[in-house]
């Protein structure tokens, strides 16, 4: 067994590599910035080259095996044409709200007549990657906007990104209307990446909210998106992301955020439809007295493969991180959550807790979920739980004695199993947003 | 024709037989009280009867206004207007109770062709039943049965009988778990629906609850049969001389 792996993985990973060499080279005319960005991707892409595509003996991707549920790096998407602006523009009418401030990607590329640039308020600032990467003399934000970590697909991503949007929110400004990034793909059959960056000033408050959809006839596309947070202190930051891929696609979306002291952050991530996604979101809680609460969500059918991974690296004193993670699979998808609390030994006075549940509905669903701590420090109170099964009969019974229709009696169920994770969302309307988006994924069930 | 007819019932659970050839006839607007001692089987008939999955029906038949029960589901069941008040009511966290009883009225009143309550009028009306039943309009407004005492769930359970209106109702010990004043709060709500085309099976262990729902006929179970059936008399003798009679005769 072992002999053929190990024969097999070299031309594998040749191959791979190949694909994403060629990848590269055939994108690089199209990178924006020049001189120390451009080494900076070449750099990452080297990174990148050496490991390949994660697989799963690379312990973080254990679950989500790239060289088996990607295979190869699709060609870079081209630059969006007028056709395709429309047809992003009617998938950007479907997902956005009010009163959330529009900002758009299309295949990677920022759209400005399709954002609402012109109505972002006092002490806000959005720009675009491309810029920051073209005209900026400040190489310490180049810098930071291209900051890579070990993980390959980041270094992939720092490679290749094409473009992103660069939000800058001053001290103590609090925004009354949500920013609200939508990701759209009309082209099919070619990769996009994109690379965002988020500033919040010390006492700030704001709303972030990611949408991942895709334009009509879009399939097949890979998604790699990449944002990096900086929370002020005393800041408050929510930041909800909903991946809504064409149902063949594949998103691979990572974050880097630091946490300021006695700031506020309020993840919320679900996923509910492409082929393969996975969220990988690296929280530092980096001042004294921080605060953390993500939820998560993913709702598989089919064969769909939903992974969320996070690590919670707490690096500062008194600091507070709850992570609660539910999953709904039925036919035969596979969820994966992955969560890691780290107290590193200057974070005493700790407190961290993880909870994972998953909801099987069929006999081939599967979910895998790995709760980690990693305890440095003395004076903490951390824990973990993690459960998996399927719908109580007895609850079932008693909703269809009352005339329900399994349908609907499941559906209540699997509603109220949702509660318990988007209760957790800070902010009313993005209550309701994430629950509308529940709500169609169980009509679709029928 | 009767309304309910249980004809040489036997059932296995886990491959079991726990009841062996049981016989029940209900007429309309009668009510029948079943007594008999812990695991007789009184529970697991209720449950055969509302089509609570889990049970191998080996032999008999249950009819229901002459048709035939046991190829319908649970939900088709209560459309047709049977109600089980449960001996031990879930809890359902996350869904609240306002919402679970117009969900499940409207599905039942559009599973019978009739259109679903508007939300204002179903308010009004779940407002006024409770009320009756003592039930606070905050109980309301949390989790079905969630956090609620032993007797509130109980009350619960005869605010959706009232709601829904069945025309079968099977009352599951009722009256456990209830203090004397909400003993009468209950038993009052039922009488409140008996009517001639009402018919009502209470199980109990107990004379006390008899002497508020006064039953037309009182039956026996004991080990999956009825071993006797009498008048209200019968009840008052059991509460005298205890079930020890009745061993030799199942
Ligand atoms: N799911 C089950 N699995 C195994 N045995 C069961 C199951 N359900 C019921 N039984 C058995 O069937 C018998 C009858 O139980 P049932 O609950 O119907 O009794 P009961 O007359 O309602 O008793 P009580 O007065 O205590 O409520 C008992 O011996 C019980 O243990
Ligand atoms: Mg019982």
């Amino acid at each position: 067994m072992d002999l053929v792996l190990a024969k097999a993985m070299p031309e594998d990973k040749a191959n791979a590599e190949r694909a994403v060499g060629n990848v590269f080279a055939a994108a690089h005319g199209r990178l924006p910035g020049a001189g120390r960005i451009a080494d900076i991707r070449a750099r990452a892409f080297e990174a990148y080259e050496r490991v390949g595509l994660p697989h799963r003996r690379v312990e973080e991707w254990k679950y989500t095996d790239l060289r088996v549920l990607m295979r190869d790096v699709l060609p870079l998407a081209q630059q969006p044409d007028a056709p395709a602006l429309r047809r992003a523009q009617a998938a950007v009418e479907q997902s956005a709200f009010e009163p959330a401030i529009k900002l758009v990607l299309v295949d990677g590329m920022f759209a400005s007549d399709l954002s609402d640039v012109a109505r972002l308020g006092k002490g806000v600032d959005v720009g675009t990657l491309r810029e920051v990467l073209e005209t900026s003399t400040s190489d310490a934000m180049a810098g930071l906007v291209l900051s890579t970590t070990a993980d390959a697909m980041i270094s992939l991503n720092t490679a290749m990104a094409t473009d992103g949007v660069v939000m800058t929110i001053a001290e103590g400004r609090v925004l009354r209307r949500p920013l609200h990034v939508i990701h759209v793909a009309t082209a099919s059959s070619a990769s996009h990446f994109t690379r965002s960056y988020l500033h919040l000033g010390d006492g700030a408050h704001a709303t972030v909210v990611e949408s991942f959809v895709s334009a009509e006839t879009a399939c097949g596309y890979q998604a790699n998106n990449v944002t990096i947070a900086l929370v002020g202190d005393q800041a408050s930051l929510s930041h909800l992301r909903v991946k809504a891929d064409a149902a063949d696609a594949v998103n691979i979306s990572s974050e880097i955020i630091a946490v300021g002291a006695k700031a506020k952050l309020n993840l919320f991530n679900m996923i509910h439809s492409g082929a393969v996604s996975r969220y990988q979101g690296f929280v530092t809680l980096a001042g004294k007295g921080a605060e953390l609460a993500v939820n998560g969500v993913n709702l598989l059918r089919e064969t769909q493969h939903a992974d969320t991974t996070l690590v919670v690296d707490h690096a500062a004193p008194n600091c507070v991180s709850r992570q609660n993670f539910r999953a709904v699979v039925d036919g035969a998808g596979r969820s994966v959550f992955q969560g890691r609390i780290i107290a590193r030994p200057e974070a005493q006075k700790t407190d961290g807790k993880l909870t994972m549940r998953a909801l099987l509905l069929s006999d081939q669903a599967e979910a895998d979920n790995k709760p980690e701590l990693e305890i440095f420090a003395d004076d903490v109170n951390c824990g973990h739980g993690a459960t998996s099964g399927g719908l109580d009969e007895s609850l079932l019974f008693y909703f269809g004695s009352r005339g329900l229709s399994e349908n609907d009696a499941q559906a209540l169920l699997i509603q109220a199993f949702l509660g318990e994770a988007i209760e957790g969302v800070a902010n009313e309307n993005l209550r309701d947003f994430a629950t509308a988006q529940t709500e169609r994924w169980l009509k679709a069930r029928r | 024709m009767p309304l309910l007819e249980v004809r040489n019932l036997h059932v296995c659970v886990e491959g079991r037989e726990i009841l062996h050839g049981l016989d029940l006839t209900v007429n309309a607007g009668e009510v029948h009280a079943i007594m008999g001692p812990n695991g007789s089987g009184k529970s697991t008939l209720s449950h055969v009867i509302t089509g609570k999955p889990g049970y191998q029906i080996t032999a008999g038949r249950i009819l229901f206004k002459g048709e035939d029960l046991l190829a319908l589901g649970p939900d088709q069941r209560a459309a047709k207007g049977i109600f089980l008040a449960f001996q031990y009511p879930v809890e359902i966290p996350g869904v609240t109770t306002m919402n679970f009883l117009r969900t499940a009225l409207n599905a039942q009143r559009r599973a019978r062709g009739q259109s679903g309550y508007s939300t204002p009028h179903f308010l009004k009306r779940a407002r006024t039943v409770a009320k009756q039943l003592n039930i606070p309009q905050s109980m309301l407004k949390r989790g079905v049965n969630v956090g609620f005492s032993g007797g509130e769930k109980k009350r619960n359970e005869i605010l959706q009988m009232a709601l829904f209106e069945p025309v079968l109702c099977i009352l599951d010990e009722i009256d456990s778990g209830l203090d004397i004043d909400a003993l009468r709060i209950v038993a009052e709500g039922i009488n409140a629906m008996r009517s001639p085309s009402r018919s009502m099976i209470v199980i109990t262990h107990y004379q006390r609850l008899l002497n508020y729902v006064v039953p037309d006929v009182v039956h026996v179970m004991s080990k999956g049969r009825v071993v006797k059936s009498g008048d209200k008399q019968l009840a008052l003798e059991l509460e005298a001389s205890g079930y020890a009679q009745f061993e030799d005769a199942a």
